[in-house]
Parts: structure tokens; C-alpha cells; sequence
């Protein structure tokens, strides 16, 4: 990979130090972010050009890749397998629903707080959690989840078994909060994969790579396990929470039931075993392939999901890189480039 | 209804999730292996009983006959057709996938094949007699007969292990697998034994749930959360440890429900995280290495 | 030949570590293989025994080439290896060590009892956890393990590996026994004096290719440091 690296260059003599750059940017991802961005314009002037039915599915779109984008984080690059993160979707939408209508707080700013407060759970959440491991973790953020659920339940002011809706929505006009919505999710969608990048380019993401190679040997290495762990969980905390008060700024009644369910991990989960775990690139490639798949199987029932199950079994077995694996795998592209390659430098 | 009386009814209750959470422990014991399907199995046992029971009217417990053994043999052909292949290399993410899709799939199968209705097994004359021990405390037949299935259950599974050669397999396969290899053990066939006895248990503990409570399609999660917390309640790597746990989250749910009807469930769980945040490795547990 | 390993290559992911091995073993023979560390022996036992993911070449056991049999099952054919650190299950006693060993039931003289026998040191720690013994008592239990399968050929792997030379010492004692019943042993050693003591025939491997074979005998101290350290390179 290292070009110039001090070997003989024609007749240069052998200790001639050549100029090396650390570099990340390669073609295929220059284009990528170049196509990126003028589709994320594309889609902020959404209001402009789309039905409203339109906006309403893009809201469902983004916010999903959004907590796709966390779970990935969590699962692909921290190895903290959660099948507990509807916890924080539920957090987001009651959170939402409490700063709105109880505490009266502006629509924008209740939707920060609620991921605020997501985020402030979250820290209790995880030092229970992390001291279990592998599949015990994963059932275990389970179960704290449905305590979440549970508690909700049991306390009348928010509604009990039958939920509550958001009031504080009807003091926009329906209209503009759809559009502001729509940006909101957009925003927050867009966000979570510039996020998770900016945070893989830093120091946290070899961390992360080395942790998730081989925990004690990370350790050993002086690599901070615990709290870079600590800090990923609370980083998809807050991306969920974020997520789930959007979700419930546009659907507006928030049942327990359905605001905690597991099927937000299942969606996840199936987004990014499809698209390719431990990419940045799989997740959006899942989100396309998930809604693909909705729209054309939604009449089918139960059956719908004992496919999704059944691919997501596939994928993991067969190909575990996902769709994404498979095509950078042959055509070596990253379109978000965090690996470092040294380079002549000119 | 005494105290007394609450604390026996859930050590029945708990003996019933002990024998659910067994087969987790023997299949995390061997191969590290958290089936999260486990739940959902349990209730395939019970629908399979009720389409025997809906063909043939006979007492749901003798559909055991046939439930058991076709567990076993689903759980052998699983283990070697599926789950083996999510066990190479160290990686924890692909047998948690692959059991949670499982679990979504059985889920929505059944859904599918026999609608979302709760059903229930009747067991006849046995399901409501009952003993009477002293003036205030009455047990009823079936809670007993329930624990004492899961109590000898429990003790075969630990005499198999102690005793047996297949039980110095699974150890032998647990602690090094390339080792047991050298030896002659062949350890996909050693883990789908695991397996298949596995859900040998869990077929026969869906059966007595399905008599003693009522199934669906959507129940199965929830079942394997309380196998999850008996589990980790009792302590990881011991079957006593499995039964201590079962026990005390029956009684800890029960004496819940007393306080408050919709708190049962919720005072199993502060039990579990309670143990979890003072004592994780259990009340008999052995730290497993992770 | 009972074994005849036939120009294999071995390989540890990307990193070869044997390059071309050819070795023969008759039944009866006591073969020792020695070289520094790194040298490629264990390798040469593990891919013997079928645990390297890659090898290319061939391996026969009794005219019988090894290729797609897994190492479970060559066990069965005959074939036990004593591995390197010894690997003594820590969730079963000694005796359950011993049993385990036996999973194939292949007919012989060795069981529980004549292995004890043998190693009179394990016969009161029977119920002990297989791990709770000392470094020499965990070799003989692995060694003892092995027997259990009555193997037609036995692989040591760096049986004095970590021992005191007056353990290492006493546990050759028992090799002869072990032959006398009719086992061929092939022995990796970094024990140069304790390899050539007990065996007939002796090759050296040098970062993966044999440097030196011949009959234990007829070899010089020189010509195996040489070979040893690659003094003068193979041959």
C-alpha cells in the first residue's frame, strides 16, 4: 500500500526520505459525497416537489435509517449487540409528549429535551447492562426496555395502556408542521450518518476497530474499552430518542405498546444485516431495500415479516457482509472512506 | 390467601421457569450460545399439542409422547443445519441475528397458520384438584405434578452432565472444542445433542404453560425474558443455580401480584436488575469467562 | 510407511509456515522431529492430525491419503495427538480426562486402569479437577488421554515444554513401555538431547523445510547444530 517507502526509485539512492500523506478521500468517494450532497438538496426542497403522502413516508424513511445508523454503530463497530433500543424510541416519544404538552416547551426544543432525557437514562441503562455480555447483553437491554415499557404502563398521568396524543401539535398549522417535520427528519437522518462518520474518522473509531478485534487486546494496549464502549451507548441514545420524538412528532399518538415495541429493533436490525453490518454505506443501502420491500409485501400480512426474518437469517449465514459487503468487496469502493491509506505526497 | 400460601404458589410457579430456563443454560453451558428463540419454541410445543388434542381428544399430557421427540429432532436438525454455522470464529452478532430472526419468523408462522387468539390446554379433572395440606394452605394437582416434572427434569439434565458420557462430551466440547476434536468428539454433533435435549425441555415446559396458562403467537418473547432472568437470577454455568433463579423469580411474581395485580411482572424485574446490579454473577453462579 | 507426509505446505491465514515437507514413518519407528522455535514442527503434527485450515500436499496414514477426513474422525483411524500445553479439560476430573479420551472405543490394552498404572502418580488425584496438578502430572494425564484411544500412532507435541528436566526425564521413561504395546511415535522436541536419546530416526526443520534427516545414530552434533540454527544451510 505504502508507495516510495525508502525503496530504490530508478537510481535514488536507498535512505532518500520521500514525503508521505495520511489520506482518506479516494475517487469513488469523492464522488459519492459529491452525489450526496445534491441529493440531500434534492430532498430538503422535498416540500416543493413531493405529495404530502410522499413527505409522510420520507419522514418514515430517514428517522428509520437514523436508528439503523445507531443500532450499526452499536452492533457493527462497538459489538454491543441491543436488542433493547426501542427503549429510547419510547423515551424520544414520551419525552416528546411530556416537554410539549406538559411542560410546554416549543415543538423544536421538546423533540432536543426528549433526546436530552434519552440520553440521561441511558447512563443508569448501560451500567446495568454492560455487565453482561454477547447474548445475555442483548436479552438483557431487552428487558430493561420492557421495564421502560412496564413503568409507562403503570403510571396514569402519561396515558396508561392506551397512550396519550401529542395536544401541542395542534397549535401549528397541519401543513407547516408536516414540512417542519419533514426537514426535522431529514436533518436528523442526514445527521446520523455524517455523525457516525465524523465520530469512525476520529480516534474513536480505531478504538472501536480495535475493541471490536479483540477486547483484551485493545485493553492491553492502553485503549480506554469501558468508557469508548460507555460513550457509543450514549451516542445511539441519543440518535434513538432523537428518532423516536420525530417518529411520534409526525404519527402523534403514542401507545406503550407500540412506542416500545421490539419491532423498532427488528426493523433495525433486518436495515442492517440487509444493507451490511459495520459499514456506514449498509444502512442506507438496508433503509431503500426495507421500504422497497414494505410497499410491494404490505398486503401480505404476517407473511411479510417471515420473509424479512428469513432474509435476514440468509444474510447473516450466507453473505454476513450484507449488500453492501458483497459489492465493495468486488469493486473495492467506500463511498465514506474512514480507513487511512499512506500516500506519495507531491 | 396467607403469605405462606402466596410463596408456595409462586415456588410452583417457579419451578415451571425453572424448567423453561433449562434448556437456555444447557445450550449457553456448551456453546455459549443464547437461543432467543427459545420462547417461541415453547409455544410451537403447545400449538403442535393442540392440533394433536383438536385430532385426537385425548389428555393434552399424553401429547407429550409425541411433542418431545419432535422437538429433539427439530432442535438436532437446527443446530446442525442452521446454528452451527453462526458458531465459527468468535463473533457474538451472527447467533443472536439468526435466533432473533428465527424467533420473528416462528412468531409470524404461527400467526399466520392459527390466527392471534390465546389458546389454552386442557388438562380435565387434574387441572383443579387439589390437596389440602393444613386448614389455610391447599395445593393444587397440577402446580404439583409441574414441579415435580421440573425438579426431576432438572436432576436428569445434571445427572446426563455429571454422569454420562455425552455429559463429559458437552463439558469436554465447552471447555476447548479443538481439543475434544483430538480426542474423536465431533462438536457439531456434540452441540446439536445439546440442542436437541434443549428443546426436549422446552417442549415439555410448553406443554405444562399451555395447560396452566394461555398461548399465542405473540407470547414467546415474553416467556423468554423470565427464562432469561431465572437464568441470570440463579447464577450463569449451574442448573441448581437455574432452579434457585426459576424459584425466585416465581415467588418474587407472585408475591408482586398480591401487592398490586399489574405488578407482578414488574417485581420480577426489579428482582432480576437488583441481582444484577449487586450480585451479576448470580446467587450460584460461577463467573463465566465472556 | 504407516505415515508419509508428501510435500506439504502448510499455512496460518496468508503466513506459511511449512514449505514442501516430505517425512516418513514405519510402524514400529520412534521419529523425532526437532528444530528451533518457529520452525514449523507443530505445524507439521497439526496438519498430521487435520487441524490447519490450509495444507497442500498429501498425508497417508497407511497408504490411506488424509485429505477431507476431519480430525475428529482420524482419531478413529488410529491417529492421537498429545498437543502442545497439554489442554487438559478443566471441567472433568482426571479420570473423566481419561475417559473422554476412550469416546471412540478403539480395542487395545490401554484403559483407565493400565494407564494409572503406568503414571502410579495420577492414581490418587483420579477425582480431581484435570487442571488442579502439577505441569508434569498434566503432561502425563495428556499423554495418558491419548493412550486411551489405543492409537496405532501417537504425536507428541513439546512434551517437555515448561517441566523440570527430572519430570521431562521420567516421562521418557515411560515411552518405551508405550512402543513395546505396538505404537508408532513421532516426537516434536526442542530437546535436542532428550529427542535423539529416544528415537531411531531424527529429522530437523529449519523455517519450514526439513534441513537434515537421518537415523539418530549416524547423525553428528554438528551436523544438527548446523542444521538446527542454519549455519550452513540445508542439507
Amino acid at each position: 500500500m505504502t508507495e516510495g517507502s525508502g525503496e530504490p526509485q530508478g537510481g535514488a539512492p536507498v535512505n532518500q526520505a520521500v514525503a508521505l500523506r495520511v489520506q482518506r478521500a479516494t475517487l469513488p468517494s469523492r464522488i459519492g459525497l459529491g452525489v450526496g450532497l445534491a441529493a440531500v438538496v434534492v430532498l430538503a426542497l422535498g416540500p416543493l416537489w413531493a405529495l404530502d403522502s410522499v413527505l409522510r413516508t420520507l419522514i418514515s424513511v430517514f428517522t428509520l435509517l437514523a436508528l439503523a445508523q445507531m443500532w450499526n454503530l452499536l452492533a457493527g463497530y462497538a459489538g454491543l449487540v441491543s436488542i433493547g433500543q426501542q427503549a429510547y424510541v419510547g423515551l424520544g416519544a414520551y419525552g416528546l409528549l411530556l416537554f410539549a404538552d406538559t411542560v410546554g416547551l416549543p415543538l423544536l426544543a421538546s423533540v432536543l429535551a426528549a433526546a436530552v432525557v434519552g440520553t440521561l437514562v441511558a447512563v443508569p441503562t448501560a451500567l446495568l447492562a454492560f455487565r453482561l455480555r454477547g447474548g445475555y447483553f442483548a436479552i438483557g437491554t431487552w428487558v430493561i426496555a420492557e421495564v421502560y415499557r412496564l413503568v409507562v404502563t403503570n403510571v396514569s398521568q402519561l396515558g396508561g395502556g392506551s397512550g396519550l396524543t401529542l395536544r401541542a401539535a395542534s397549535t401549528v398549522n397541519r401543513t407547516t408542521r408536516l414540512y417542519l417535520t419533514y426537514e426535522l427528519a431529514l436533518v436528523v437522518g442526514v445527521g446520523a450518518v455524517v455523525v457516525t462518520y465524523l465520530l469512525l474518522r476520529r480516534r474513536l473509531g480505531l478504538a472501536l476497530t480495535a475493541i471490536r478485534d479483540s477486547e483484551q487486546s485493545a485493553q492491553s494496549l492502553g485503549v480506554p474499552v469501558f468508557r469508548t464502549k460507555f460513550a457509543v451507548y450514549l451516542v445511539a441514545a441519543f440518535g434513538c430518542s432523537l428518532a423516536g420524538a420525530v417518529i411520534y412528532l409526525n404519527l402523534l399518538r403514542v401507545q406503550p405498546e407500540a412506542a416500545f415495541s421490539v419491532n423498532w429493533t427488528a426493523f433495525m436490525i433486518f436495515i442492517v444485516v440487509i444493507g451490511g453490518v459495520g459499514t456506514i454505506e449498509g444502512p442506507i443501502i438496508g433503509t431503500i431495500v426495507f421500504f422497497a420491500l414494505q410497499e410491494t409485501l404490505s398486503g401480505y400480512g404476517a407473511w411479510y415479516l417471515v420473509l424479512l426474518g428469513a432474509v435476514a437469517v440468509l444474510v447473516t449465514v450466507v453473505a454476513r457482509r450484507g449488500l453492501w459487503g458483497l459489492a465493495a468487496d468486488r469493486t473495492g469502493w467506500s463511498l465514506f472512506p474512514v480507513q487511512r491509506r499512506l500516500e506519495e505526497r507531491w | 390467601m396467607t403469605w405462606v400460601n402466596v410463596v408456595v404458589q409462586g415456588l410452583l410457579l417457579g419451578g415451571l421457569y425453572a424448567l423453561f430456563a433449562a434448556g437456555l443454560t444447557l445450550m449457553f453451558g456448551v456453546m455459549r450460545l443464547v437461543n432467543l428463540a427459545h420462547g417461541d419454541l415453547s409455544i410451537v410445543a403447545a400449538f403442535v399439542a393442540l392440533a394433536i388434542v383438536d385430532a385426537v381428544p385425548v389428555n393434552p399430557l399424553w401429547t407429550l409422547l409425541v411433542v418431545v421427540p419432535l422437538l429433539f429432532g427439530v432442535g438436532y436438525l437446527l443446530q446442525r443445519g442452521l446454528l452451527n454455522f453462526t458458531l465459527r470464529g468468535n463473533d457474538p452478532l451472527p447467533p443472536v441475528l439468526v435466533t432473533f430472526g428465527l424467533s420473528i419468523i416462528l412468531q409470524n408462522l404461527l400467526l399466520e397458520v392459527f390466527s392471534a387468539d390465546s389458546q389454552g390446554l386442557d388438562a380435565g379433572r387434574i387441572e383443579n384438584a387439589s390437596i389440602r395440606l393444613s386448614d389455610r394452605l391447599a395445593v393444587g394437582w397440577f402446580p404439583l405434578l409441574t414441579l415435580v416434572t421440573a425438579v426431576g427434569v432438572l436432576v436428569g439434565l445434571q445427572l446426563v452432565l455429571s454422569r454420562t458420557r455425552l455429559g463429559r462430551s458437552f463439558r469436554a466440547v465447552s471447555d476447548d472444542p479443538e481439543a475434544a476434536g483430538l480426542v474423536g468428539l465431533d462438536h457439531r454433533h456434540v452441540f446439536a445433542m445439546a440442542t436437541a435435549i434443549a428443546l426436549a425441555t422446552v417442549a415439555v415446559a410448553g406443554l405444562f404453560l399451555g395447560v396452566r396458562t394461555t398461548f399465542a403467537p405473540s407470547v414467546g418473547p415474553t416467556r423468554l425474558i423470565f427464562g432469561f432472568e431465572a437464568v441470570i437470577i440463579g447464577g450463569l454455568g449451574s442448573i441448581w443455580g437455574t432452579l434457585a433463579g426459576g424459584l425466585v423469580l416465581g415467588v418474587a411474581q407472585t408475591l408482586g401480584a398480591q401487592l398490586s395485580p399489574g405488578w407482578g411482572v414488574l417485581a420480577g424485574h426489579l428482582v432480576f436488575l437488583a441481582v444484577l446490579a449487586f450480585r451479576p454473577t448470580g446467587l450460584l453462579g460461577r463467573a463465566v469467562p465472556a | 510407511m504407516l505415515l508419509e507426509v508428501d510435500r506439504v505446505a502448510s499455512f496460518y491465514g496468508d503466513f506459511q509456515a511449512l514449505f514442501e515437507v516430505s517425512l516418513e514413518v514405519a510402524e514400529g519407528e520412534t521419529v523425532a522431529v526437532i528444530g528451533a522455535n518457529g520452525a514449523g514442527k507443530s505445524t507439521l503434527l497439526r496438519t498430521v492430525v487435520g487441524l490447519q485450515d490450509r495444507a497442500t500436499g498429501t498425508v497417508s496414514f497407511d497408504g490411506r491419503p488424509l485429505e477431507g477426513i476431519p480430525t475428529h474422525r482420524r482419531l478413529g483411524l488410529g491417529i492421537a495427538m498429545v498437543p502442545e500445553g497439554r489442554r487438559i479439560f478443566p471441567s472433568l476430573t482426571v479420570e473423566e480426562n481419561l475417559k473422554v479420551g476412550a469416546v471412540r472405543d478403539r480395542p487395545g490394552r490401554w484403559d483407565v486402569g493400565s494407564v494409572l498404572a503406568l503414571f502410579p502418580a495420577l492414581a490418587d488425584k483420579r477425582d480431581r479437577p484435570g487442571t488442579l496438578l502439577s505441569g508434569g502430572e498434566q503432561q502425563m494425564l495428556a499423554i495418558g488421554r491419548a493412550l486411551m484411544a489405543n492409537p496405532r500412532l501417537l504425536l507428541l507435541d513439546e512434551v517437555s515444554l515448561g517441566l523440570a528436566p527430572l519430570v521431562v526425564r521420567r516421562i521418557y521413561e515411560t515411552l518405551p513401555e508405550v512402543t513395546a504395546a505396538g505404537a508408532t511415535v513421532v516426537l516434536v522436541e526442542q530437546d535436542v538431547g532428550q529427542a535423539l536419546a529416544g528415537a531411531d530416526r531424527v529429522y530437523c526443520l529449519l523455517e519450514g523445510r526439513v534441513a537434515l534427516q537421518g537415523r539418530a545414530a549416524d547423525l553428528t552434533r554438528e551436523q544438527i547444530t548446523d542444521a538446527y540454527f542454519g549455519l550452513r544451510g540445508p542439507g
